[in-house]
């Protein structure tokens, strides 16, 4: 019975895609930043699009794509060539991406980590990835000897500053002592220059280092100077496999399956999603057993609060720099605050490049 | 900061390992262009070097074999060029670009199946006289076979060009390929042969990043290296010492940025970033400004096109 009914659906689908694509076979296109191969951002990126491919809708990527001018191009270019339903997966894309959308109001947008939808056909998506840094701050205060946190960022937008600040508030609240030391490289994926940077975070002091960049190159410098470190984007503990204390890890899959399905059966609606460790967009990584069973108890109970929404990354008090409040006693951030956070809290060090 | 001998020491050894691929390639294409011939795609073959000296690490077990290999491979490359340029007689500057999008594409396509494998530890020199001599100990010792051999390479570069025969027909033909073609000078061999080890030394900086530098394979690891390495020809007039000069204090100040930023040092980040091109840019224009100098080392006849008259 139960066979013929999954035949009887098959065959539904099967007639239903046929007549719906007798003209235009439904396409779904990518635009990554990095290379496929980068073990980070991209590389979970992808892994959502063969998440897609094998619900059996036909996607097709383009890699490598520069933020900026070139952008632009590549996206109006798989508009042009017949794609449904487009992702522009960072965070420079946002304006070449509602730019393309207004000449192609038949094609559905969707850009990661942005706020502008100008256009009815563009929705945006992001996780909470600072639910994941609220984790690691709190591994970070308790395994630091020298009480130095190294911070390898990227270009200083709202989500970098966010992800700083959610590990200094957790990592201060076990260990008060805590300074964070950051480094600016100005770019999502340079090995060379990501590693230089983690070295001379070691080299000053840092014992623990983290990354808001996508190769797997500071953990590797970490794993030599025998200092740990946090993977990035995706489980990087084969290349550090000492160093590496867990990974936050972008799961992209089930939100890129739904929508495409949605687009597909003209169902897509314009929204503006933000998932976090509740929804699974957001997943840690296994934790080194180095940390010892109490600690890693407790950042499991800690990752259950936080998606249950028992604990919340942003709890005032919060201070910024200066000492002037930002979240009252009591007080959790909302989400616009946290989507447009553009200063420090109180105990990072040094200035936001503007 | 802090300021103890040993620390100083320590960032020098660090400054002068982030030098090398720039000093290994750059030399490479000052012998290429002192030929006459302009070969853009120093990154193509860098990239190119960077995977087959990783690949057959991983393949051989063996690191001099990698070595060599990604040598080889930037040769092998480079050859493609030579026989385009110097037979076909194509542009130099377009052959060169695609030259570099081709190394980029190819090396990622060998390299999907050697991502992820974590490399072999290099062997180091002299580790314990690094650890037991406090500041001149970090600076000249404990570093790959390579990075001497990185250190050494402009001065023999220097005395070939200005002291030996071969380096006198090399410059003869970069500066009139006519008058040296009609001396009985070879000059599409001569030419070929320069471009051929240009080649070879972007393999070997390709491979130093692969295998000693950051000792794994991420798709487009050399990130522009090689387009430093040309500029710092040009701005380094031909000149190899100057080369040198140039490639340490691009390293040195790309790393002390890094430093400077995570000391909390309040200066614009932005400025930071930029200041490695800056300070290479401003020190070698001021160190080259004779200009007679740079009339004698500039190869007169870089990336024009040589037709034998028969």
């Amino acid at each position: 019975m139960y066979k013929l009914f999954l035949r009887s659906l098959i065959s539904v689908i099967f007639l239903l895609g046929f007549s719906l694509n007798a003209n235009a076979e439904f396409k779904v296109g990518f635009v990554y930043v990095g290379p496929t191969g980068d073990h980070g951002w991209t590389y979970q990126h992808d892994e959502g699009r063969k998440a897609v491919e094998a619900a059996g809708i036909k996607t097709t990527y383009v890699e490598s794509v520069p933020e900026g001018a070139d952008a632009e191009r590549v996206i109006r270019q798989l508009a042009q060539s017949g794609h449904d339903l487009i992702f522009t997966t960072s965070f420079g894309y946002m304006d070449p991406t509602n730019k393309v959308a207004k000449d192609f109001p038949n094609v559905k947008f969707e850009h990661a980590t942005g706020y502008k939808r100008e256009h009815s056909n563009v929705a945006t998506y992001s996780a909470r990835f600072y639910e994941g840094r609220t984790l690691l701050g709190h591994m970070a205060g308790k395994m630091t000897k020298t009480n130095t946190i190294g911070y390898i960022a990227s270009f200083p937008i709202p989500e970098v500053i966010r992800g700083i600040n959610a590990m200094t508030l957790a990592a201060q609240k076990v260990n008060p002592n805590i300074k964070t030391k950051i480094v600016w490289v100005f770019t999502w994926y340079d090995p060379g220059k990501e590693s230089e940077a983690a070295q001379a975070l070691i080299d000053q002091g840092a014992d623990i280092i983290m990354q808001h960049t996508d190769s797997t190159a500071p953990v590797q410098v970490a794993e030599k100077a025998g200092v740990w470190s946090f993977g990035q984007a995706s489980d990087m503990q084969r290349f550090a496999p000492k160093s590496i204390l867990t990974s936050i890890i972008d799961d992209w899959a089930p939100y890129y399956v739904e929508r495409s399905i949605a687009a597909r059966d003209g169902t897509w609606k314009q929204q503006d999603t933000w998932h976090g460790l509740k929804e699974g967009m957001v997943a840690m990584a296994p934790y080194n057993s180095v940390m010892g069973d109490d600690l890693v108890k407790e950042v499991e109970q800690l990752q259950k609060d936080l998606a249950s929404g028992k604990a919340h990354s942003f709890t005032g008090p919060i201070y910024d720099q200066k000492g002037n409040i930002l979240v009252a006693e009591g007080a959790v951030a909302d989400d616009g605050m946290l989507a447009g956070m553009n200063v420090y809290v109180k105990g990072v060090e040094g200035d936001i490049p503007q | 900061m802090s300021f103890d001998l040993n620390f100083i020491g320590i960032l020098i050894g660090a400054i002068m390992a982030s030098s090398v691929p720039l000093i290994l390639a750059a030399s490479g294409e000052l012998i290429t262009e002192r030929s006459g011939v302009l070969n853009l795609g120093v990154e193509g073959m860098m990239i190119i070097g960077a995977i087959s000296g990783f690949a057959l690490m991983v393949v051989t077990d063996n690191l001099f074999f990698a070595v060599i290999g990604s040598m080889v491979s930037g040769l092998i490359l480079s050859l493609i060029f030579g026989l385009l340029t110097q037979s076909l007689l194509t542009n130099h500057v377009a052959t060169g670009l695609a030259l570099t999008i081709f190394g980029i594409g190819m090396s990622a396509m060998i390299g999907k199946n050697f991502v992820g494998i974590p490399g072999k530890e290099f062997p180091l020199l002299f580790l314990n006289l690094k650890e037991s001599i406090p500041f001149l100990g970090p600076i000249f010792f404990g570093h790959s076979i390579i990075l001497y051999f990185a250190f050494g390479l402009p001065f023999l570069t220097n005395y070939f060009l200005k002291k030996t025969k071969t380096g006198l027909i090399i410059r003869a033909v970069g500066d009139s390929p006519t008058s040296a073609s009609n001396q009985g000078i070879n000059v599409t061999l001569v030419r070929y042969s320069c471009i051929l080890y240009g080649g070879a030394m972007c393999g070997l900086a390709g491979a130093y990043l692969s295998l000693i530098y950051t000792p794994q394979w991420i798709e487009n690891m050399t990130g522009g290296r090689g387009w430093i390495a040309l500029a710092l020809v040009v701005f380094a007039t031909w000149s190899p010492i100057k080369v040198l000069i140039g490639a340490l204090i691009f390293g040195g100040i790309t790393i002390l940025q890094l430093h400077m930023q995570a000391v909390g040092l309040r200066i614009p980040v932005q400025l930071l970033s930029a200041l490695p091109y800056i300070m290479t840019i401003i020190v070698l224009v001021v160190i080259s400004r004779d200009s007679r100098k740079i009339k004698l080392n500039t190869p007169t006849s870089l990336g024009q096109i040589f037709y034998k008259e028969k």
